[in-house]
């Protein structure tokens, strides 16, 4: 799972107020080579809750993420591929993704995280 | 300028829809204007040879290229209801449009080819030495010419093939500007491929679809019912970035073994793994609230409830009533697999509507399967709608006597708004509290499969003697 991904999932288990952003606990972080389209991470940024990214790479072992961004910085090479990196070339394997409110874990297995809820999170 | 298509016999609805999709894909089309089409004199609107109207020959190339179906788009050097006709209107056809594509030191092909019948090699070759008038200076090439030309002739062969009526013979000359490229389908044909479900989607109609989605590099393409990832295929093939959910998490995640799985199936054919696979509801989506007009396109095929039906969450006794509301254990949560319900396409698509409207950047396509029954050849035009979208394609594939599925093309034309929110979560509790009464109506499995008055059993005497009467034209069939 990317961090992409984690950036627009929450946990929406009835009577929760704010799912976002879910905690994530790991167990096993790969690198996978991903090619850059600058085009796609222009097009991405807006969409991006950026806190969020920097504190998950962080998780990861990453942290070579600027705390305070604006748009201006998509121009510089240097901050497109960290913020590719980031985004796109880390993967969490295995672990869980955790709910801020209720700490329920959504499994991350294989790379898939599993977003079901049970019959009485619904 | 005004070029001659002509496009393959088959999936008769979807060829013009696609050239207007890739016109705009490619900036062909002024402002949402549809391209001028013409048919030539006398043609049924079924006839593979349409005139169409292109600002350039660089645009004609793109669109023939990326299409599936277009045989061909040609400049047309000359018509004619005869050979001699033909020769005239090519005689009188600018000298400085052909001229510079007879010039010495090049190299030309020359095609014959007639609609609804084969001619022998001898009278091919004779047709091609008939148009000794055309000043060719190059040389022929056969392999890898700089230009081809084509001779398409169609014509009442007095023999009812099944084909759209002809009333008169009608031959066209023209030069080739681009066509489709067929190797597409051989190569990432659903024989070959290594890990298909029962509903993977044909490679064939999987790139038709993305073209009516206008999928290319730097665009983001998500297909909510993944599966095997067979519509996602088609996107990555074009350069998309693509992303898949399924609430079935065995399909998602696991497949059939570590090498017969949805990423296996993108290594199979060098193309860029999905930017995410996940397994998620969508009734219920685990997006975060804020998040809206992400991604560039969706395209997906979900469940009618014919050969496969949908799920939701919810467990399936606790919407029905038959249990109570139960919390699951706490020794249990980690391995529980949650149950999961039907999910009846009204609800499905009312889900996937809300979904695109928020989800879509404005002008983003919703393009999605529909399935209709159908009433002696008519097709009931009660299609979804949405505030959101505008619907500007359907395109029909008839599936059998009873029923047909029809692509919908749609266009987010405006935002998604509080109230449009409000009356979805309105309708999604209105889904739950009358779960079984949602399941019942509309039933597609019940209406196709029923046993009851089948119009074909009783016509099943008359059918034998009609064997002997000529093939009718056989129109969307094809």
């Amino acid at each position: 799972m990317r961090l992409l991904t984690h950036n627009m999932l929450s946990s929406n288990i009835k009577g929760v107020a704010n799912g976002f952003p879910l905690g994530i606990e790991v167990e096993k972080v790969i690198e996978k080579q991903v090619e850059l389209s600058a085009d796609f991470l222009r097009n991405l940024f807006p969409k991006i809750e950026w806190k969020a990214l920097v504190d998950a790479a962080r998780t990861m072992g990453y942290a070579e993420l600027p705390e305070e961004v604006d748009s201006s910085m998509l121009d510089s090479n240097e901050f497109l591929t960290k913020f590719h990196h980031a985004l796109l070339e880390l993967h969490l394997e295995e672990g869980a993704l955790v709910c801020p409110e209720t700490g329920r874990r959504f499994p991350v297995t294989k790379g898939i995280p599993n977003m079901l809820l049970h019959e009485d999170e619904v | 300028m005004w070029y001659l298509c002509a496009f393959y016999h088959r999936l008769l609805d979807y060829r013009k829809t696609e050239v207007e999709s890739l016109a705009e894909l490619f900036g062909a089309r002024g402002d949402d204007r549809s391209l001028e089409w013409r048919l030539p004199e006398q043609h049924h609107p079924d006839t593979p040879f349409h005139f169409v109207n292109l600002p350039s020959e660089a645009a004609a190339r793109d669109i023939a290229n990326r299409s599936i179906l277009v045989k061909g788009i040609y400049e047309l050097w000359g018509e004619g209801g005869s050979y001699e006709e033909l020769e005239e209107s090519i005689r009188s056809y600018p000298d400085e449009r052909k001229q510079p594509y007879l010039e010495s030191g090049s190299t030309f092909k020359i095609t014959v080819d007639c609609f609804g019948k084969v001619i022998s090699f001898q009278e091919q070759n004779d047709r091609i030495k008939g148009l000794a008038y055309i000043p060719f200076k190059g040389r022929a090439n056969l392999k890898n010419p700089d230009h081809k030309f084509w001779l398409m002739e169609i014509d009442d062969y007095g023999v009812n093939n099944g084909l759209p009526p002809v009333s008169q013979r009608r031959i066209f000359f023209g030069r080739e500007v681009g066509g489709a490229d067929r190797k597409l389908l051989p190569t990432y044909q659903l024989k070959s491929r290594t890990y298909l479900g029962p509903t993977a989607m044909d490679a064939e109609m999987a790139f038709l679809m993305a073209n009516q989605a206008l999928a290319t590099r730097g665009k983001l393409v998500y297909d909510p019912f993944v599966g095997t990832g067979s519509i996602l295929i088609a996107a990555a093939h074009f350069g998309a970035m693509t992303m898949g959910a399924d609430i079935d998490i065995r399909v998602v995640r696991d497949g059939r073994g570590p090498d017969c799985n949805v990423w296996s199936n993108f290594k199979q054919y060098g193309l860029p793994m999905p930017v995410a696979l996940l397994r998620a509801d969508n009734n219920l989506p685990p997006w975060r609230p804020g998040l809206k007009e992400v991604f560039d396109a969706i395209i997906c095929d979900p469940p009618y409830g014919v050969r496969a039906g949908g799920r939701k969450s919810g467990g399936r006794k606790l919407l029905k009533g038959t249990v109570d509301p139960y919390t699951v254990p706490d020794d249990k949560r980690t391995d529980h697999i949650p149950s999961t319900a039907s999910y009846c396409l009204a609800e499905c698509v009312h889900d996937l509507l809300d979904l695109a409207a928020k989800m879509l950047r404005m002008g983003g396509r919703l393009v999605f399967f529909y399935p209709v029954l159908r009433d002696d050849d008519h097709v009931e035009n009660h299609f979804p709608e949405h505030p959101c979208f505008k619907l500007i394609a359907t395109s029909e594939q008839i599936l059998s006597s009873r029923y047909s599925r029809v692509l919908l093309t749609m266009v987010k034309i405006s935002s998604y708004t509080e109230e449009i929110a409000e009356t979805a979560r309105l309708q999604h509790i209105e889904f739950r509290e009358n779960h079984l009464k949602w399941l019942e109506d509309g039933n597609l499995h019940s209406a196709l499969f029923s046993p009851a008055a089948d119009p074909q059993l009783t016509a099943g005497n008359d059918s034998k003697s009609s064997l002997e009467a000529k093939p009718k034209y056989r129109g969307k069939y094809v």
